[in-house]
């Protein structure tokens, strides 16, 4: 059993790291999801073998599963629940301002990695980028 | 949005008696599986299904009360609950129950988890009304969500 | 009864609620906020005189007993985090009310800066490896509403990089999480103290790194912290001043209190963190340089100076510890400071790039000396509080003979004081070059509305008294240094008997 999760964590946190990455922020968010119930699957093989509910008065306290691994997974779960969900209006408002979903690159950081030509140059093709930006918005 | 007549009268049916099952959760949650949060995420899933059969109208029909302010209200309850016991000099979030017995129910356990949890469930019910309400509609023109996108900027 | 220690944790999260639910009237939301946080204040500077003269405040959450329950924590190091964050917290709400751009326009500002500040409280006094996790998402989950309030598209780029970086963070913590209950059955931090020792030799160091590594990307460390520069400048003037002030020192004493409360002696990566704050510490100072905007350069110094406060750490001696304990608070303080002040300038001249602002030192000579105070003192020059920082640290390092890094640690100081000339120089000397294509609001007599210059220069004025009372909060320091080196007493305090 214990393998069995382990294999299937080990295969969420591959795919999900493939996943993330990608350029679409849809693929991101995906890959996300996965790598988040890979992380709970770790979590919930942590508690180690399987019991029965640990519910008092319905089965012998020895033979109980640990609850604590499964209420963290729980609380987890939902965190990760919570930003996915922000992450999808994310990109839901990326696409309205864009009509893309692409992650995109730092403009400020492009410009100062050509730094060392001429400043009219970069001036000018910094303005283009911005205007082109400001003409996406709006 | 097309109404779709098989979906519309399952919904019809199915929407008051997950609601509850969610209250059914909600209760039961002291010492059985379930819980504010188990309680209001049935309650989040008979609204989602309310909003596949009727649209958003619908749901911002059905409850009267703007849904930050029941997720505002849930939180302060829970917030409540967990600092009450600081006044009255014991830790935080500690918990009491008192047994009554009532006319026709009988015995009636009663814990100050249980507001606590009621807090937790409009928590997670004014979440998924806020989702709709900023998610749910159509799409509109381009036009209007770049002034939308104007004025929010 | 110590109800003291759950209240900065649970008022800003009664005063969100309330916030919300008031959210139609901004001023009643607006005396929430400033409410909630000034008792906070007062709350903490108790709990302070409190540890001092009593030792280390524990409550155990719903009366469970540690380590079954969920234990909250104060030692010293936890009450003067609060100290300093909350009065940060306090005037960066002063700031956005006087600003008015953010706080004014969202229903939503007011609750949501509640929840980031019951989640730095809640960091700062959770005794559990796992409630520092949902505090942390707490903190983490308003900042990302925060940041991308507004919704603009250069803000939306950035958040998505800042919450996908967060979110693989919080995933591997769950992950390291889930390792470290199954080697101990526990994530209790008092209760791992004493068990993680008991584990073979590879699988404490092996904890040790990971932990570091989760916590690094949270504080920017060398080679994780490239989301920083990129996100922090595009949020709204207060926010990042708040997000550079606190959220990355959050990170930063989340890794000194694992690192010498989890991690035994002999097992700890002192040269691995040594190296890397060394390489955090150039990295940050020289990323800087080739900046053109105020708020960038102030970020990448961010991450230039959490390469001071590892380096004290990965001494592991009283000394090291003590000066970077020191030079946490003092920097937090320091770069709330300065933020606020870009967060003038940008209002002030419509941008806060050095090519498209200049001559503010005659335009707004009040911000041009609430920018000049903080950076000489960032830039470690005598007599201001950053250098009583750096000398304490430099002292540590000289005497663990550790000289490469202490080398590295005076040489980036030189960095530091140039950027800070080019700022002086970019935006209070000279004319501009460039019109700012967004509009200024110079109609302000001193720069600014009242309240953002009152707010900017409480935080100066904190600043100059951490200078002026140098020598009693030195002494405070190395008690909080003498503790993380031997943590039996918080151990102690955790387990031992309930209170």
């Amino acid at each position: 059993m214990t393998v069995l999760l382990a294999l299937a964590a080990a295969v969420l946190f591959a795919t999900g790291t493939w996943l993330l990455l990608q350029r679409r922020l849809s693929r991101i968010i995906v890959g996300l999801g996965l790598l988040g119930h890979g992380a709970n699957l770790v979590l919930i093989t942590a508690g180690g073998r399987r019991g029965t509910p640990p519910l008092i008065g319905e089965s012998e306290p020895s033979t109980f599963a640990d609850p604590l691994p499964q209420a963290m997974a729980l609380t987890a779960l939902v965190i990760t629940f919570g930003v996915t969900a922000f992450l999808l209006a994310m990109g839901f408002r990326s696409w309205q301002l864009t009509h893309d979903d692409e992650v995109e690159d730092d403009i400020e950081d492009r410009m100062i990695g050509r730094a060392g030509r001429p400043d009219d140059a970069v001036d000018d093709e910094l303005a283009a980028q911005r205007a082109q930006a400001e003409e996406d918005a709006s | 949005m097309k109404q779709l007549r098989i979906v519309d009268t399952s919904v019809r049916v199915l929407y008051h008696s997950i609601f509850v099952l969610s209250l059914y959760f909600l209760f039961a949650g002291h010492n059985q599986p379930g819980g504010g949060f188990a309680g209001g995420l049935t309650a989040g899933a008979a609204i989602s299904l309310r909003y596949i059969a009727r649209g958003v109208g619908s749901v911002r029909r059905a409850f009267p009360v703007q849904p930050w302010t029941i997720l505002g209200s849930g939180l302060l309850l829970s917030a409540t609950v967990a600092i009450v016991p600081l006044l009255l000099g014991g830790a935080v979030l500690e918990h009491d129950d008192v047994t009554v017995e009532l006319p026709l129910l009988g015995t009636v356990k009663a814990t100050t988890a249980l507001p606590f949890d009621i807090g937790v469930y409009l928590l997670v019910l004014g979440l998924t009304l806020m989702a709709f309400e900023a998610f749910g509609d159509e799409p509109e023109p381009d036009s209007d969500l770049a002034a939308d996108g104007e004025a929010a900027s | 009864m110590n109800a003291l220690v759950a209240l900065p944790l649970a008022l800003p999260l009664l005063g969100a609620a309330v916030s919300v639910v008031l959210g139609r009237w901004r001023p009643v939301q607006r005396l929430v906020t400033l409410a909630v946080l000034a008792t906070s204040l007062v709350i903490s500077v108790v709990l302070v005189v409190r540890v001092e003269r009593e030792g280390i405040q524990v409550s155990q959450a719903g009366g469970w007993p540690a380590p079954f329950g969920i234990s909250l924590v104060v030692d010293r190091l936890s009450a003067v985090m609060l100290v300093v964050s909350s009065a940060m917290l306090l005037a960066v709400a002063l700031f956005a009310i006087g600003e008015r751009e953010g706080e004014g326009r969202h229903v939503g500002f007011h609750p949501v800066y509640l929840v980031l500040a019951a989640g730095v409280a809640g960091s700062f006094v959770t005794g559990d490896l796992f409630n520092l996790f949902v505090c942390f998402e707490m903190m983490l989950v308003a900042s990302y509403v925060l940041i991308t309030l507004g919704g603009r598209p250069d803000q939306i780029r950035a958040g998505m990089t800042y919450v996908v970086i967060s979110l693989v963070a919080s995933i591997a913590f769950v992950t390291v999480l889930g390792l470290v209950y199954s080697a101990t059955g526990t994530v209790n931090m008092a209760d791992l103290s004493t068990r993680i020792p008991e584990l073979d030799g590879a699988l404490r160091t092996g904890f040790a790194v990971l932990l570091l590594g989760v916590f690094g990307i949270k504080a920017g460390l060398f080679p994780l912290f490239s989301w920083l520069p990129d996100s922090y400048p595009t949020a709204p003037g207060p926010v990042t001043a708040i997000f550079a002030g606190l959220l990355t020192k959050v990170g930063v004493y989340a890794i000194i209190r694992t690192q010498t409360l989890l991690i035994p002696e002999g097992s700890r990566p002192d040269v691995l963190i040594l190296v890397v704050a060394g390489l955090t510490m150039v990295i940050g100072v020289l990323g800087a340089i080739a900046q053109d905007d105020m708020k960038r350069i102030l970020s990448f110094h961010i991450v230039s100076q959490i390469g001071y406060m590892v380096f004290g750490l990965g001494l592991f001696t009283v000394a090291g510890l003590a000066g970077a304990v020191f030079f946490l608070a003092n920097n937090i303080v320091l770069k709330t400071s300065l933020l606020l002040v870009a967060g003038i300038v940008d209002r002030f001249a419509g941008s806060c790039r050095l090519s498209e602002t200049g001559g503010l030192v005659r335009r707004a000579p009040v911000v041009a000396v609430m920018f000049g105070l903080p950076a000489l003192s960032l830039a470690g020059l005598p007599p201001f509080s950053g250098f009583v920082a750096k000398l304490g640290l430099v002292d540590a390092g000289v005497s663990s003979e550790a000289w490469a890094i202490t080398a590295v640690s005076l040489a980036v100081s030189l960095f530091t004081t140039y950027s800070m000339t080019k700022i002086w120089a970019g935006v209070f000397w000279g004319e501009r070059d460039r019109t700012p294509s967004r509009t200024a609001h110079t109609s302000d007599r001193f720069g600014a509305p009242p309240l953002m210059l009152i707010a900017t220069g409480a935080v100066v004025a904190m600043s100059l008294a951490i200078a002026l009372f140098a020598g009693p909060l030195w002494d405070l320091a190395e008690r909080i240094g003498a503790d993380l080196v031997d943590p039996s007493g918080y151990v102690e305090a955790v387990l031992g008997g309930d209170s």
